[in-house]
């Protein structure tokens, strides 16, 4: 079974390219600023309301043809596709999060004569992050999901070389789809936990409506 | 930049003969994970442990491996096996319908249980005081509270089932993307075949999330009112 590390690599740099997507848009959403709310809310209405699948395929094989680029190996491409989808799907949360601190806790700031960043940075967001844990945990799950999409734009992750083994001897086939389906549930399996643990903590210490 | 109009145009008719097929298979899913999400839910209110257990673990796994391996195991593998390997060899539509509707309906059995949960406990009491029998209790008390609220998460996940319907191109179902691949490898372009299917996804699924929307919007308001109403006679009555 090879091709382990490749479907790990993936799955690293697009959860962590993921959370840096969604902070990013999530607060461009909440900004003040009327064209970085718009825009960003055009690319999270784009991503959300396109299927990955086909996301991956476009970035894959459109993009390099539409603006004469090598977008280098399938790694790019999988990973920005797949990080970019789930950071517009994260970025939501992100800003519903933030929203949902309440009113009192950010005029409570302003009352201390915090500056906008210390407003954000000391209180909205230590609270808001616990809102968001059990949330992303789910999303990395999907991640991790989406990660097998990569073997369709030609990546040899482990998925890729399951079909090249069932290719090989027919009879095989159960065998092999059903230790893949092993794999990402091991892979998937301390995120099941992780995610439950982290909805106990987000049920502490949280001031909201 | 080098878009290609005239691809453009003619890839059009010939992608969108996908769109039927895309959709068809989005309802069979769904009507598939709609009708195995009751099961499910049934077979996870069986109160014995060990049973309980499996089925719990189960649905965690169908739910946290990736569905397109599901859908190979289901069109490359069960045909394989042994014995039974005959019976279970389906066309790759009916394979997507399994495959996409296994896989959903785990995540719908839990909007069916977050439904009846959220079904007040005083309701069952009532239904007990009242003598109803348990199909009774179900079909005049529980349910008819318990799922309408469901409607606006079932539809979201509609959405989310149509966004993974193209997976079922990689096992042969014919669809937009299978049909845009086709295409783009004639012409050695894919960018412009890809871009429409990308806009066909675009243009039926934002409308249909903002429907979705003011439809939670509507079911809130509703669910809201009925409980300010309730609560209101309740105060005049304990006034």
């Amino acid at each position: 079974m090879r091709g382990i590390t490749v479907t790990i690599n993936v799955l690293v740099l697009s959860a962590i390219l993921a959370y840096i997507f969604a902070f990013i848009a999530g607060f461009c959403r909440l900004s003040n600023n009327f064209f970085i709310r718009k825009i960003t809310a055009f690319y999270v209405e784009i991503f959300r309301g396109t299927s990955l699948i086909v996301q991956l395929f476009w970035f894959y094989y459109a993009i390099p043809m539409l603006f004469n680029i090598n977008i280098g190996s399938g790694l790019m491409a999988g990973v920005l596709a797949i990080s970019l989808n789930y950071g517009a799907y994260m970025s939501e949360i992100v800003r519903g999060s933030i929203l949902s601190v309440a009113e009192g806790q950010s005029e409570a700031a302003t009352a201390l004569n915090m500056s906008r960043f210390q407003r954000m940075r000391l209180v909205i967001l230590p609270q808001a992050i616990r809102m968001m844990l059990p949330e992303f945990g789910n999303y990395l799950i999907q991640v991790v999901k989406a990660t097998s999409l990569v073997s369709l734009i030609g990546m040899t992750d482990i998925l890729y070389h399951g079909n090249i083994l069932r290719s090989s001897n027919l009879s095989m086939a159960p065998t092999v789809y059903l230790l893949l389906l092993v794999f990402y549930f091991i892979l998937a399996l301390p995120l099941i936990f992780l995610s439950r643990k982290m909805e106990d903590i987000s049920k502490k210490g949280v001031a909201s409506e | 930049m080098n878009w290609r109009w005239d691809l453009f145009f003619e890839a059009i008719p010939i992608v969108s003969k996908g769109l039927y097929m895309l959709i068809g298979l989005t309802f069979s899913c769904f009507a598939f994970a709609l009708i195995f999400g009751f099961v499910w839910t049934l077979l996870k209110r069986i109160p014995i442990k060990p049973i309980n257990w499996i089925v719990t673990w189960t649905m965690e796994f169908i739910r946290s491996t990736p569905p397109l391996i599901q859908l190979f195991f289901i069109f490359y593998a069960l045909p394989t096996l042994p014995y039974i390997g005959e019976t279970l060899t389906f066309s790759p539509f009916i394979c997507g319908t399994i495959g996409l509707g296994l896989h959903f309906s785990t995540y719908i059995s839990e909007v069916y249980r977050s439904g009846i949960e959220s079904v007040d406990n005083g309701q069952w009491e009532a239904a007990k005081a009242l003598n109803f029998s348990t199909a009774q209790k179900w079909t005049k008390v529980i349910l008819p509270q318990a799922l309408p609220p469901t409607i606006p998460m079932l539809g979201n996940y509609f959405i989310i089932l149509f966004k993974e319907v193209p997976l079922a191109a990689t096992i042969g179902v014919v669809e937009i993307l299978h049909l845009a691949n086709t295409f783009g490898s004639q012409h050695f372009r894919y960018l412009e075949s890809l871009t429409i299917v990308a806009l066909l996804f675009l243009i039926i699924s934002y409308p249909s999330a903002i429907l979705i929307r003011k439809l939670e919007e509507k079911m809130n308001r509703r669910f809201d009112k009925k409980e300010v109403i309730q609560e209101s006679k309740g105060a005049v009555m304990n006034g």
